[in-house]
């Protein structure tokens, strides 16, 4: 795997590099991409594209294919046919040090109640291979707002302190690309606010960033792109003046066949 | 990142998150311990055991509080989706069930530590006529037990009846492993000890361990991708 090593200061995505330039990318591509889960289908013949330094909306009702498509992107879900691309080469080309390059946020926030906060961000940070997990988990613990609770167990977070904590899991190792599901889920409006000045650096820091959210008002202004899904099937739609939920129920009531 | 190291890691994860609620040590022990008890009663008559009961009962302490321990194990992963985390980490996917096996392996030994006395106090069972071949036979057996059920509960850690589907997915495929537990151990116990045969059994548990783990780290990856 290639070791993520800090070039300049913690806490900052410019400020680290993937020594092994192999597992870097700067696009990536969802071709054709259909996915069932028995009968049921889940994602239909999907293209899409993602570029370095943009945020992306993914929006649709409930099991459109939103989580399907973080998965599939994230690597844990395989495709039933078609294609996802990172860089031109498909995930197996890239092997296991592909996942090096991938952070997720999913809804549910993959930590460890039994740990401290530090002690969460430390096993995942020693996890990801980092040269100096101590100072990345100091500054996911400055980014989280957590200095003075970071020898507290999860346990005792409430919602709110457990998804800003779970954000900095998901970017303790400066990803590349960004899976986010459900990011503003309960945040006060100050936490919001200052997730989506993260996601900004992000995305001036060279990230793909990839945000499944029914959370209109926080997305818009935050959002390059809109990306409607329903029933397995995806549509990009061009921003307008009007804002994102009245675009998103326009484009929910048209016919998409 | 080395297999290894990120095996390391998660072990350590999961001693550090037992360390501090102690639930899985407690629950494990404590139904070793009864169900020991609860046979004693029955195969113990005026201070005499039944002749091979110490080695069977012993066994199935082992196999049945080493299941309790593989699905409370994998219901931890489960509560915050944490084995997707694990899954998603930049190291082979083989380091995911090798970490949780070494972590369920030092569980279920410290529970041998206490049972293995228990067993000799209340059947009156020789443990310490040939300590390391005794030693060799547990951790020989527990291995294999718990290669395969590491596997089996990783797979079912999503399903709605795990707790009834591992045990009748694990317990067919590991009888040969406690069957020579049982009679290797036996052997040891015995009124008329054959060393020899209990050295032959070890023998058969060593091979059943090289096969069941090298299966286990084959198909881990496949069968954990959705």
């Amino acid at each position: 795997m290639g070791r993520v090593q800090p070039a300049q200061g913690a806490g900052r995505l410019t400020g680290f590099v993937a020594t092994d330039s192999t597992c870097d990318f700067h696009r990536v591509d969802v071709v054709e991409v259909s996915r069932h889960f028995g009968r049921r289908r889940a994602l239909a013949k999907t293209s899409l594209t993602f570029s370095a330094g943009s945020i992306a909306g993914l929006f649709g009702p409930n099991g459109a294919g939103k989580s399907t498509l973080l998965g599939l992107l994230s690597t844990l879900v395989r495709p039933t046919s078609g294609e996802v691309r990172y860089g031109g080469q498909p995930a197996a080309a890239l092997g296991d040090a592909l996942r090096g390059r991938i952070g997720v946020l999913g809804h549910d926030l993959f930590l460890y109640n039994d740990l401290t906060a530090r002690e969460n961000l430390l096993f995942f940070g020693e996890l990801y291979g980092l040269s100096n997990p101590a100072a990345h988990v100091a500054a996911g613990l400055a980014h989280a707002r957590l200095e003075d609770r970071a020898n507290d167990r999860v346990s005792g977070f409430s919602r709110g302190l457990r998804q800003r904590l779970a954000l900095e899991r998901a970017l303790i190792h400066q990803p590349r690309l960004v899976l986010l599901d459900e990011p503003f889920t309960g945040l006060d409006d100050e936490s919001a606010g200052l997730l989506a000045a993260r996601l900004r650096g992000l995305r001036e820091a060279g990230a793909i960033v990839l945000m499944a959210t029914h959370d209109f008002e926080s997305a818009d202004g935050l959002v390059d792109r809109m990306i409607c899904l329903k029933a397995g099937r995806a549509r990009e739609i061009t921003a307008d003046r009007s804002g994102l939920r009245e675009q998103y129920r326009r484009t929910m009531a048209e016919s998409w066949s | 990142m080395s297999v290894l190291r990120a095996a390391w890691l998660i072990a350590r994860k999961d001693l550090l998150v037992e360390a501090r609620s102690r639930e899985l040590a407690y629950t494990t022990l404590f139904f070793a311990l009864a169900c020991v008890l609860v046979f004693s009663f029955a195969f113990v008559q005026e201070g005499k055991a039944v002749e091979g009961a110490a080695a069977g009962i012993l066994w199935v302490a082992v196999a049945f509080s080493g299941t309790l321990a593989l699905g409370r194990a994998f219901e931890r992963e489960r509560q915050s989706e944490t084995l997707r985390a694990l899954l998603l980490a930049p190291s082979e996917r083989a380091a995911v069930y090798l970490g949780k096996l070494i972590g369920l392996l030092a569980l279920m030994a410290g529970v041998e530590v206490v049972l293995v006395p228990i067993v000799g106090l209340l059947f009156g069972a020789p443990i310490g006529r040939a300590p390391l071949l005794l030693g060799g036979l547990l951790a020989a057996g527990t291995l294999g037990f718990a290669g395969v059920g590491t596997l089996f509960a990783a797979m079912l850690v999503r399903a709605h009846s795990r707790d009834v589907l591992l045990p009748l997915l694990l317990y067919p495929i590991t009888v040969p492993v406690i069957i020579a537990g049982v009679r290797g151990t036996g052997s040891i116990f015995a009124a008329d000890p054959n060393l020899d045969a209990a050295l032959s059994w070890l023998s058969i548990l060593v091979f059943f361990d090289v096969v069941f783990v090298l299966l286990s780290l084959w198909v881990f990856d496949p069968v954990m991708s959705e």
